[in-house]
């Protein structure tokens, strides 16, 4: 098949449409299966992938409107392979450990169509199609958390939508740019990524065109200090609203840098290191102080995931394999981890409708299973070794040592208040005596919780333990874009920051 | 003894004026028609008016670019053939809204299609001419039957409509007999080819600028009128309000498009002879319209005074490509009013189809926003198809508006204006906001009260016309490809 990736894309969508027709009490079962099935076919795209190729496969390339250059362009490397078997297998997960009974038959749909714009995203190639998917994500999950959310959902949702669309427009602004640069140098008229890659700008037209696309990936992120509407996206959503923008499509922000700000702006990238590399130092740390201080559970991981997120920035602009190899591990293994974070919340959200960790305690005594799985998921989030969150921290740090030492120290502290956090979330949760009597008699894990999460920690500790399937493939892809980045490279800061990378490479493989 | 004045037949080219013809006989033989039997219905009319719109289109698709008939006053360029299909195409497609379930009263009276046919062959005139006078009697031809079309709605506040509208308006036309008569005492001319010629050999004159200043202004200030940018902006959305969804939708269409056409001839010519202030006037007047109307609809209660101020946003945006005068930019106005017409006609007919006789929700307005309140939970299809207009209108991909939008920005960076286009980004950011507003009213409220009639006056035509601008602005990216091309064709054909 090699059009899996459009089936990948369409599936869902169709899906979607006729579900509608669907009766109501099967769209549970329905959603399910259709999720199921698209993760299958996301497993059969990693088989048939061919992992000692760097470059992009099962290139589709279907001219839409030659007069703009749009193109349906779509095909998938290493780097964004995995994080569309993340957003298949986080939306199956997501849908099954759904507590939702009001208008599932909404929900089921609007996620059908929301898993297509997430893997539209990931296989995008040309940057109109790719904005295309970028901007109808946002609709959906506006949906989601309007609907279903908590008191303060409109806002939250409006919130959301406002942020991140001013963003993607300044960025739309910048893709323009490029397409007439290109059109200038060429005559062609192109939006193709790869046309784009070949283009070398002038430094000055690189700043700002990176500061353009920055903007818009950004506040998807979200980075210090576009970080405010994701406290209130995460508080108002409902669990699975939470589950699918942790793991996806805060994803959506950080692979744009990857897939575009660094191959096409490699001077300006390079330019950028110091002062993203302070963003993300403060937002890890800062963010850190705040996730100790709140009193919600769900609020406390919100804001520990934005601090992740800082570290995922920090290990692609270390510039070198590891530094963003780890960084795109990073994403899957926060994709993972946040997201069965969140759900976790949910569960316990679910037996006594309150996140507000005063009510709880003791609860390991209550809900063995529930603490057992919350306490695997909760070391993984902090980055204990052996764990699945242990490989992209580690990676990223030891990219980023050869960058700056003091900044990675920095950012190694992010371990131990993320340690402080964390286990202070479950010493006052987990144990000690049962403080509430509402507690002594809360439920397990039921068959349905158990059946979600249960793959969740498999993968958190097999990743944890051999993390190579995956690794070596997304190396393999980083590697390519790093020495096309030095070759593209025009001033000499940017050569050597990267050739630095490419020596340590040989020596390292660290992996 | 005068010479009897020899004209050979051939050198009128009379077929250039055979698509107008075709209108006001098709509205002659309506009024024929009532004369002989009062008793027809509706439907009967506005199927006539159809297929005389029809045959219209068919004669303009036929004529050949650019060429001149009628003792050279028609001129049939480029634009002025993708213009008036336009204007076809939008009343073709507005037509049908009178098959409503509720018998409203305009549509009982069969003048008002003979009048209808007559404003589209004044629009026609408008576009179809360079001759400041032919442009005049045309605009006038349209606006005259226009402002009785809104007063035949037959409520009080279309009475005050037509009557602002007509005010205003008359004020509009004197500013343009005045602006026309600056030119014509520079030059001598009324047609701008040869106003164009001899101001261009005068161009080094001292005292021509202050001259050449005083009719662009006075001009200026006509069609910021007509296309209602600020600060002359302030009568559409009460005009808007007062006429029926019908017409206000189609009143934010074409005669924007007809107004658009001249400008683009009028300014364009200035712009060209290197009058850069012409071009820095513009370009203000557009950021200030786009801004300042969305802004103001952000705190409207109303949804049609919403539209009322998006579609004044939506004009400023669009005026900023006049002022880049490249073929890009032109083409981008055509483009994009073609988008624009399917979206803002699903829009209203929406609206239209919400319509009651008598104010159910709100004293003072026909279509607040609480009428839209749990929309989905009412009227579920409706529902998702109504917000497809507003992401459109909003310039979410891959709906039809966006394409326009990127159109119109890519033309101006191109232009090196990036700064515009960022703007162009901003304001629809804002924008966003009121579209929302709707989507989050028909979608995360509760209704209001217990409404089983939102949808009071649906009827298989309306369904018909909805579903159709529906597909026409989801499957945008389908028909992007040969629309461009060919309006791009057409307009570079006709060197602008």
């Amino acid at each position: 098949m090699e059009n899996i990736l459009s089936i990948l894309v369409f599936f869902p969508a169709i899906a979607g449409l006729l579900g509608f027709v669907v009766d109501k009490d099967s769209a549970r079962a329905y959603g399910i299966t259709v999720a199921a099935i698209e993760f299958l076919l996301s497993i059969w795209l990693w088989f048939s992938f061919d992992t000692a190729n760097a470059g992009m496969q099962f290139v589709e390339l279907i001219p839409l409107i030659p007069d703009f250059g749009i193109s349906y362009y779509l095909g998938v490397d290493g780097i964004s392979l995995f994080i569309i078997i993340m957003a298949t297998l986080m939306t199956l997960i997501g849908m099954m450990s759904m507590s939702i009974t009001e208008n599932i038959k909404n929900m089921i749909i609007t996620l059908l169509f929301l898993e297509m714009t997430m893997v539209g995203v990931f296989v995008a190639l040309d940057a109109i199609i790719f904005y295309l998917f970028w901007e109808l994500s946002l609709v959906p999950m506006l949906y989601i958390i309007g609907a279903w959310g908590g008191p303060l959902r409109v806002y939250a949702s409006v919130k959301f939508f406002l942020y991140t669309f001013m963003g993607s427009l300044i960025m739309l602004v910048g893709m323009l740019f490029v397409a007439y640069v290109y059109h200038n140098l060429t005559g062609v008229w192109s939006f193709a990524i790869t046309d784009w890659y070949a283009l070398v700008l002038p430094v000055s037209y690189q700043l700002w065109l990176f500061a353009a696309f920055f903007i818009g990936f950004a506040i998807k992120v979200p980075m210090f200090p576009f970080h405010t509407w994701l406290p209130y996206a995460h508080g108002q959503a409902p669990t699975i609203g939470s589950v699918i923008l942790a793991a996806v499509l805060l994803k959506m922000g950080t692979y744009g840098f990857v897939r575009f700000s660094l191959p096409m702006f490699p001077d300006a990238a390079v330019m950028a290191i110091t002062p993203i590399a302070a963003i993300s130092i403060i937002m890890i740390i800062y963010t850190a102080m705040v996730a100790y201080a709140q009193k919600d559970m769900k609020q406390v991981i919100a804001y520990s995931s934005v601090s992740h997120m800082g570290i995922i920035m920090l290990g692609i602009f270390a510039m070198n394999a590891e530094g963003i190899s780890g960084s795109v591990f990073q994403m899957l293994s926060h994709g993972i981890v946040s997201g069965a974070l969140f759900m976790l919340v949910g569960v316990i959200y679910d037996r006594r409708h309150t996140k507000l960790m005063s009510e709880f305690g003791g609860l390991a005594s209550v809900m063995p299973k529930y603490a057992v799985i919350f306490g695997i998921m909760l070391m993984a989030s902090v980055g204990l070794p052996l764990t699945i969150g242990f490989v992209g921290e580690f990676l990223v740090l030891l990219g980023f040592y050869q960058v700056s030492p003091v900044m990675t120290v920095l950012a190694g502290t992010s371990i131990i208040i993320g340690a402080i956090y964390m286990l202070s979330v479950y010493k006052s949760s987990f144990f000690g005596p049962v403080t509430n009597e509402e507690n002594k008699k809360l439920k397990d894990l039921d068959r349905k919780e158990i059946w979600s999460l249960i793959p969740l920690v498999l993968i958190v500790v097999w990743l944890g333990i051999y993390p190579k399937p995956v690794l070596a493939p997304i190396d393999n892809s980083v590697k390519a874009m790093l020495s096309f980045m030095d070759e593209k490279a025009i001033t000499k800061e940017a050569k050597d920051m990267i050739r630095v990378s490419k020596t340590t490479l040989n020596r390292g493989e660290v992996k | 003894m005068l010479q009897p004045i020899n004209v050979s037949l051939e050198s009128l080219n009379l077929i250039t004026l055979a698509p107008m013809l075709v209108a006001i006989a098709g509205g002659l033989i309506i009024l024929i028609l009532d004369l002989i039997n009062e008793k027809l219905h509706k439907s009967l009319y506005v199927m006539l008016t159809i297929l005389i719109l029809v045959i219209d289109f068919g004669a303009t698709l036929g004529l050949n670019v650019n060429e001149r008939g009628f003792f050279d006053v028609m001129l049939i360029d480029g634009i002025s053939i993708v213009s008036q299909l336009l204007i076809i195409v939008a009343s073709i497609i507005f037509t049908p809204l009178a098959l409503t379930s509720k018998r409203f009263h305009e549509y009982s009276y069969p003048e008002f299609f003979a009048l209808f046919l007559f404003m589209v062959a004044g629009f026609q005139f408008m576009v179809a001419s360079d001759n400041l006078i032919l442009i005049f009697v045309g605009l006038e031809t349209a606006s005259l039957s226009l402002y009785t079309l809104i007063a035949l709605h037959n409520r009080s506040n279309s009475y005050e409509a037509a009557v602002k509208y007509f005010t205003m308006g008359a004020l509009a036309a004197g500013f343009f007999a005045m602006g026309s008569a600056v030119i014509y005492a520079l030059t001598g001319s009324v047609e701008l080819y040869r106003v164009a010629d001899i101001l261009a050999a005068r161009m080094n004159e001292a005292d021509l600028m202050i001259a050449i200043f005083g009719s662009s202004v006075l001009l200026l200030v006509a069609f910021a009128f007509k296309l209602s940018l600020f600060p002359f902006h302030t009568w559409a959305p009460d005009v808007y309000e007062g006429a029926s969804a019908p017409l206000a939708g189609y009143m934010s269409v074409v005669p924007k498009v007809a107004a658009f056409v001249v400008s683009i001839r009028i300014f364009g010519m200035y712009i060209d002879m290197g009058i850069e202030w012409v071009r820095v006037v513009i370009l203000v007047l557009a950021v200030l319209t786009m801004t300042l109307a969305n802004i103001m609809a952000l705190v409207q209660e109303d949804v049609k005074r919403m539209l009322a101020y998006s579609s004044i946003s939506h004009a400023g945006f669009i005026i900023a490509a006049l002022a880049l005068d490249t073929t890009e930019g032109t083409t981008a106005i055509f483009f994009y009013y073609a988008l624009f017409m399917f979206t803002n006609l699903g829009a209203f007919t929406m609206l239209w189809i919400s319509r009651h006789k008598v104010r159910r929700f709100d004293a003072r307005f026909d279509h607040p926003y609480e009428k839209f309140a749990g929309f989905i939970k009412i009227m579920p299809v409706g529902a998702v198809i109504m917000a497809i207009f507003m992401l459109s209108l909003a310039g979410v991909p891959p709906f039809s508006i966006f394409w326009g939008k990127i159109y119109v920005m890519q033309a101006a960076v191109n232009s090196g204006y990036v700064w515009l286009a960022i703007i162009m980004g901003l304001n629809s950011a804002i924008a966003a906001y009121y579209y929302l507003k709707l989507i989050v009213y028909m979608f995360l409220k509760e209704p209001v009260k217990d409404v089983d009639t939102v949808y009071y006056n649906l009827s298989k035509p309306l369904m018909a016309v909805i579903g159709m601008a529906a597909l026409a602005t989801i499957g945008a990216i389908f028909y992007v490809q040969p629309l461009v091309s060919y309006i791009y064709y057409m307009i570079s054909a006709s060197g602008y």
